[in-house]
């Protein structure tokens, strides 16, 4: 066989293993709508999808658990997409929204919104509520900022190790924990209360409205991302080779760093902090297809939004009617990939 | 002309690097530029490219001011071989369709895969092409990245030490194809180049720098025991075999 026939092959195994993907997520979504506290058949969940059923199915599908399976979704998809381009963009496979900083950043402002301007709190039964999701985000988005102004300052400094970029994501990270950690010192009990629920990070909060408000900034996200494919293989073969290509490299880095802290922003505030997700499934994804980002962009989200609603499934049944916020199973799971990452780089 | 370059000057900071460099290629023609570390090589191959911007002096590109060039566009007319490349998770075949990138609008086209392919046969890569590159020697990555800058299809080629990682047999295969390619496409070619016999068996014309300015300028003559001891500072003897002049340090 000739080699660009070969190739179309290998494009097309890619191909294959994104549609493997998105069955996966069918069934998972399924298997997820019908586990839980309150079991359900194949039939009542999809009596209930379609309109029908009886009332207690309908009410447990439309409001609790497609919600939360949506928002698996979105968040697991936004997650991943922003590691892999932030991997890209700083040329640093360490790089993701968690470790680099700004998911703290994002609680940071996300935080400040909920004391300063009363825009979340806890009732009194303890379940946290968000009464203007919009401020929630502007302030997690700059928060967030912060942390990728600081990020990208650094980056511009020669000689910056990619350890060294982690290092000050650490810096950054502390820094923010403990800006949270004093305003929540003044918090009174229920805001307390909502800001440290707020740091698991947890598929059950959003409603459908803070649903279609991650979706409403997925989309065009994700568009520019693959609409910049090219842009970020060329990024990835080297600075120079790039700007040869005709790649205006800081323009692009800039959108980029800031699109995906958009993305991650708006996750974090609505969702608390899920750490790893955005750091280790662009690097799986690479293992199976390889770091083409014509197709690590679309397959990465697939795959963060399967790896986080299998989580999130896993987290609610697991020692059930007990609901582990998903943050918690994410973290046990990202921090081993994360030192085995770190341990790859020094072997070499 | 195909590039005309004058009176430019760079500098880092308060460094001068280059200083009044002005010179002209024609189509076809294959230039090395020779001269020690640091004499300001690769900066101006840089300065042809964009990738660094002169602080005085104009080039132009068949006749465009490449300062009034949009990127994309002087990213057809000019490929670029770095010094220096590493590898990552894209096959060779991904790693050279890459250089169509400036000819790309959305997807990749039938041309341009049978132009990467053409050019992955030139180079004899055809049995790496579905390999990642992080997996390839440095003389086979180096291969690849000059290969990309062929697929680009320019029409003036950069090439920064193209035989740095390269053993003796693929120093002239390496050379000789990539020779051969110029001259059937009729591409202007400026190549840095540290060895003097290598620059002498390819190049049509020499240009030698020597603390940021042009020393000497012109064809094999240039390439005198008196004019090495002056900008490398070794004495050498120049002979000849088989009509090929061959520098040897004494």
């Amino acid at each position: 066989m000739d080699i660009p026939q070969k190739y179309k092959q290998y494009t097309k195994k890619k191909i294959i293993f994104g549609i493997i993907l998105v069955i996966i997520l069918f069934l998972s979504a399924i298997y997820a709508l019908c586990v839980g506290d309150y079991r359900l058949t194949i039939n009542q969940v999809i009596n209930a999808l379609i309109g029908n059923g009886t009332g207690n199915a309908k009410l447990v599908i439309w409001n609790i658990r497609l919600p939360r399976i949506f928002a698996a979704i979105t968040a697991g998809a936004s997650l991943a997409v922003a590691g892999a381009v932030m991997q890209c963009i700083l040329r640093n496979p360490l790089a993701s929204p968690f470790t680099m900083g700004i998911s703290h950043g994002a609680m940071f402002g996300a935080s400040l919104a909920i004391i300063l301007l009363g825009a979340g709190g806890a009732e009194s039964t303890g379940r946290i509520f968000v009464n203007n999701p919009y401020s929630i985000t502007i302030f997690a988005f700059l928060g967030a900022l912060i942390g990728v102004v600081v990020i990208l300052l650094l980056a511009k400094l020669r000689g910056l190790t990619p350890e060294a970029m982690i290092l000050a994501g650490v810096a950054m990270s502390s820094l923010f924990t403990a800006g949270t950690m004093l305003i929540q010192y003044f918090a009174d009990d229920l805001q307390l209360a909502a800001m440290v629920y707020w740091t698991f990070g947890d598929l059950g909060r959003p409603l459908w409205n803070e649903i279609y408000i991650m979706v409403a900034i997925m989309i065009p996200a994700l568009l520019y991302f693959i609409y910049r494919r090219w842009d970020y293989n060329a990024l990835e073969a080297g600075e120079e080779t790039a700007k040869s290509l005709g790649v205006n490299t800081e323009k692009i880095r800039l959108i980029g760093m800031l699109v995906a802290s958009l993305l991650t922003s708006v996750d974090v505030a609505f969702l608390g902090i899920i750490g790893f997700i955005g750091l280790i499934c662009p690097h799986i994804v690479r293992i199976f297809i390889g770091g083409d980002y014509r197709f690590l962009i679309p397959i990465s989200a697939l795959f963060g939004a399967v790896l986080l609603l299998i989580s999130d499934t896993i987290a609610r049944t697991i020692i059930s009617p007990i609901v582990l916020p998903v943050g918690i199973l994410t973290s046990f799971m990202g921090a081993p990939m994360f030192l085995y990452l770190l341990l790859r780089r020094y072997k070499k | 002309m195909i590039l005309s370059v004058d009176g430019v000057e760079f500098a880092y900071k308060s460094r001068k690097i280059l200083n009044n460099i002005k010179f002209e290629v024609k189509k076809g023609e294959v230039v090395s530029i020779l001269g020690i570390n640091g004499a300001g090589k690769s900066t101006l191959l840089k300065c042809i490219n964009k990738i660094l911007k002169p602080k005085r002096g104009t080039i132009l590109i068949d006749n465009f001011d490449i300062n009034k060039l949009d990127n994309y566009v002087l990213a057809k007319r000019v490929g670029y071989v770095p010094q220096r490349a590493e590898g990552n998770y894209m096959t060779v075949f991904d790693a050279v369709l890459l250089g169509r990138k400036p000819h790309i609008k959305w997807e990749v086209s039938e041309r341009d895969i049978e132009l990467t392919h053409k050019v992955l046969k030139l180079m004899n890569l055809e049995d790496y092409a579905l390999r990642y590159t992080n997996e390839l020697s440095g003389g086979e990555l180096q291969k690849v990245i000059i290969a990309r800058a062929l697929v680009q299809e320019p029409q003036i080629l950069l090439i920064d030490e193209p035989t740095n990682n390269l053993d003796l047999k693929n120093q002239l295969e390496v050379m000789r194809i990539v020779r051969d390619i110029l001259k059937s496409q009729n591409i202007a070619s400026i190549v840095v180049m540290h060895d003097l016999n290598l620059a002498l068996r390819f190049s049509d014309k020499f240009i030698m720098l020597k603390d940021g300015k042009i020393f000497a300028e012109g064809g094999k003559e240039v390439i005198s025991p008196e004019n090495i001891e002056e900008v490398y500072g070794v004495r050498v003897h120049v002979d000849e075999y088989k009509g090929i002049p061959i520098v040897v340090p004494i």
